[in-house]
């Protein structure tokens, strides 16, 4: 392969791994960003979509659970309505409560998962994960650039729809309510509007997007373990949607492409400096780098790089002053 | 069977010193701290940096314990240096966001200084596993191994079991006989009020942090002594501490020290039942059941 269709392929790689991260982080902006859900089990619902779809789609296997060898499309409708059912399960017994206590509860929930996912080799192959899961085209367009480019084109797709629908949502009536209970839980409700509903329907959503992730992850990759979902991902995915702006749909797509390429590149420069002996160690520097870059963001621009877009209601007399306005 | 008590004690001991901690920042400030695990891997791996230090000293260990001197001395070195920390990033975060007004967001940032710290931590002393003493230690048997499989209790749990007892008397002590003591409970109750009534809650809050910090560095010796010095041991202790800072009631120091007891317990009591692999869920069951039936915990008041 020459130098040049190498560097496509590597960008074509990046791009589609930004794109699959994208598809979460807008997951996670639907509940933190335009509903004020706080969310801290993100890994956990890209698991259940990457092992639901891997499930669904891989030839059968004696040994495991699954091999139903169903078309791919199937895996990732499957991995978004597997995920949203247990935001469902979660939502139900969490939102009713302080924002905390969902935080808790869905950090208790990665956990959970990822100890079936680890224990449980008849759901999901244990510590050796799913190997075989099948790759769209792969066969027909053959490996490396080709499937690398089909792929990111699938993914854009993906990302496209999924950015074009939440636009609709959150300017359509229902996403005004959304607002409305993030900034004002009681003014909200004295209204009428029924909060309880309309933040399990956020969460539910959010989280079906979160698995069609995991799924489309699963999916490029072709091999899922459990180490593939730890916190250090949640925590990822959170700082994606903090740099780039919580509240804004653009903001969620350009800061998963910003923190990945920081991260890539931080990767690479680390294993570059570091001796090879060191390389382990190098890798707990990465991830204080990135934690240092999402405490700088929130302390010294907690809008991110796009901000929320001001909302002025088009029945108002004069523009008021633009206020800042804050997830919260 | 009766073993079962007595580990889920021990365990319950160090989860309920983190829990009380866990519990009066979570009071005070506001904000369910996710880098309060972090503290006790602090404070175990400070009292491990002491006691190395300390290792060309002639140290026989105590009595019937593992451990020598050095590890009592290491303990106050160690809640010096968690609270340090805890003041540090403090200063440099959490004060900053709670300034604008946005308290929601201390949990992601304290999700994030967790990570930044646990690796921080990785990359200082690397993946290995250490302990602080290699000494062998033979099991008091309290009860014959006829009676439902026996107790046995060996010294450092002992020990670990009553430190954790004082501790919680010297604070309840200390909130209930001290002036800062008093005024951490009415900045509790309501921070405005007692700003009103000349409070100084800036120091109320440092007060907090130093406290939260000391008993989560005793915890972590703890979780060390009586297992591994590792990077994820507060980590994986987050789950535990939570669960029993809920179970109490949240900002009551007394339903954490007995939540803590209570998910000691019943974490011992459920491996059998779900397996060992399983013990860490066993935490997050309890607190989606306590969310579900009695979110306010046994000693909170009804939920805001």
């Amino acid at each position: 392969m020459s130098d040049l269709a190498g560097i496509a392929s590597y960008a074509a790689f990046f791009l589609a791994f930004a794109g699959i991260f994208a598809v979460v982080v807008l997951g996670l902006n639907l509940q933190w960003g335009f509903t004020g859900l706080f969310n801290v089990g993100v890994a956990g619902f890209v698991a259940i979509g990457a092992y639901v779809s891997a499930i669904l789609t891989t030839p059968d296997h004696p040994e495991q659970l699954g091999g139903f060898a169903l078309p791919i499309l199937a895996g990732w409708a499957g991995a978004a309505v597997a995920a949203g059912l247990a935001g469902l399960v979660v939502g139900v017994a969490a939102l009713r409560l302080r924002h905390d206590y969902l935080a808790i509860a869905t950090f208790g929930v990665a956990v959970a998962i990822q100890l079936v996912a680890l224990n449980a080799q008849w759901i999901g192959g244990g510590p050796f994960g799913l190997h075989f899961i099948p790759k769209p085209f792969e066969s027909t367009l053959g490996a490396g650039l080709p499937f690398n480019a089909a792929y990111l084109a699938q993914v854009v797709a993906i990302v496209a729809l999924a950015y074009a629908a939440l636009e609709r949502l959150v300017r359509s009536p229902w996403g005004r309510v959304l607002r409305a209970i993030r900034e004002d839980e009681a003014a909200a409700e004295s209204l009428g509007k029924r909060v309880f509903a309309f933040r399990l329907q956020a969460f539910v959503l959010g989280s079906a997007l979160m698995g069609l992730g995991g799924a489309l992850y699963a999916h490029f990759v072709g091999y899922i373990a459990p180490e593939d979902f730890l916190p250090i991902l949640t925590f990822q995915l959170w700082t994606m949607l903090v740099v780039g702006g919580a509240g804004n749909n653009r903001g969620a797509i350009l800061g998963a492409v910003v923190v990945w390429g920081v991260w890539a590149m931080s990767g690479g420069a680390l294993r570059a400096m570091m001796p090879a002996d060191a390389q382990a160690r190098g890798a707990a520097l990465q991830v204080v780098l990135i934690g240092i870059l999402l405490a700088a963001m929130l302390v010294l621009r907690p809008r991110g790089l796009l901000g929320e877009e001001t909302a002025i209601s088009r029945h108002a007399a004069a523009p008021a002053p633009a206020d800042e306005r804050r997830p919260g | 069977m009766l073993q079962l008590l007595v580990d889920g004690l021990v365990v319950g001991s160090t989860v309920a010193l983190g829990a009380i901690g866990l519990t009066l920042t979570y009071s005070l400030l506001r904000f369910a701290n996710f880098g309060h695990g972090e503290l006790l891997t602090i404070g175990a791996y400070a009292a491990l940096a002491v006691v190395g230090a300390l290792a060309g000293f002639a140290a026989p260990p105590i009595g019937p314990f593992s451990f020598g001197w050095p590890l009592l001395a290491a303990l106050p070195v160690a809640a010096a240096a968690t609270a340090l920390v805890a003041l540090a990033v403090d200063a440099a975060l959490f004060a900053r966001l709670r300034a604008r007004g946005a308290a929601i967001v201390l949990i992601i940032a304290s999700f994030g200084a967790a990570l930044a710290l646990r690796n921080l931590l990785l990359f200082s002393f690397g993946p290995l596993p250490e302990y602080y003493s290699r000494e062998i230690q033979i099991a008091i048997a309290l009860v014959p191994r006829s009676v439902l499989g026996g107790m046995r209790v060996t010294p450092d749990q002992a020990f670990v079991l009553g430190l954790a007892l004082a501790c919680m008397a010297a604070l309840h002590l200390f909130l209930s006989r001290t002036v800062l003591g008093k005024a951490m409970r009415a900045t509790a109750m309501n921070p405005d009020l007692a700003r009103v009534a000349g409070i100084d809650t800036a120091a109320v809050i440092r007060a907090t942090w130093i406290l939260g910090a000391t008993l989560a560095s005793v915890a972590g010796v703890f979780a060390g002594l009586t297992g591994q010095v590792r990077t994820t041991l507060g980590f994986e202790l987050l789950l535990p501490m939570f669960a029993a800072a809920i179970l109490g009631g949240v900002g009551s120091v007394l339903g954490a020290a007995i939540g803590g007891l209570v998910v000691g317990l019943a974490e011992s009591l459920l491996t059998p039942v779900l397996g060992a692999e399983y013990r860490a869920a066993s935490a997050f069951l309890a607190i989606i059941a306590i969310l579900l039936v009695r979110p306010q915990g046994l000693f909170g008041k009804a939920a805001r």
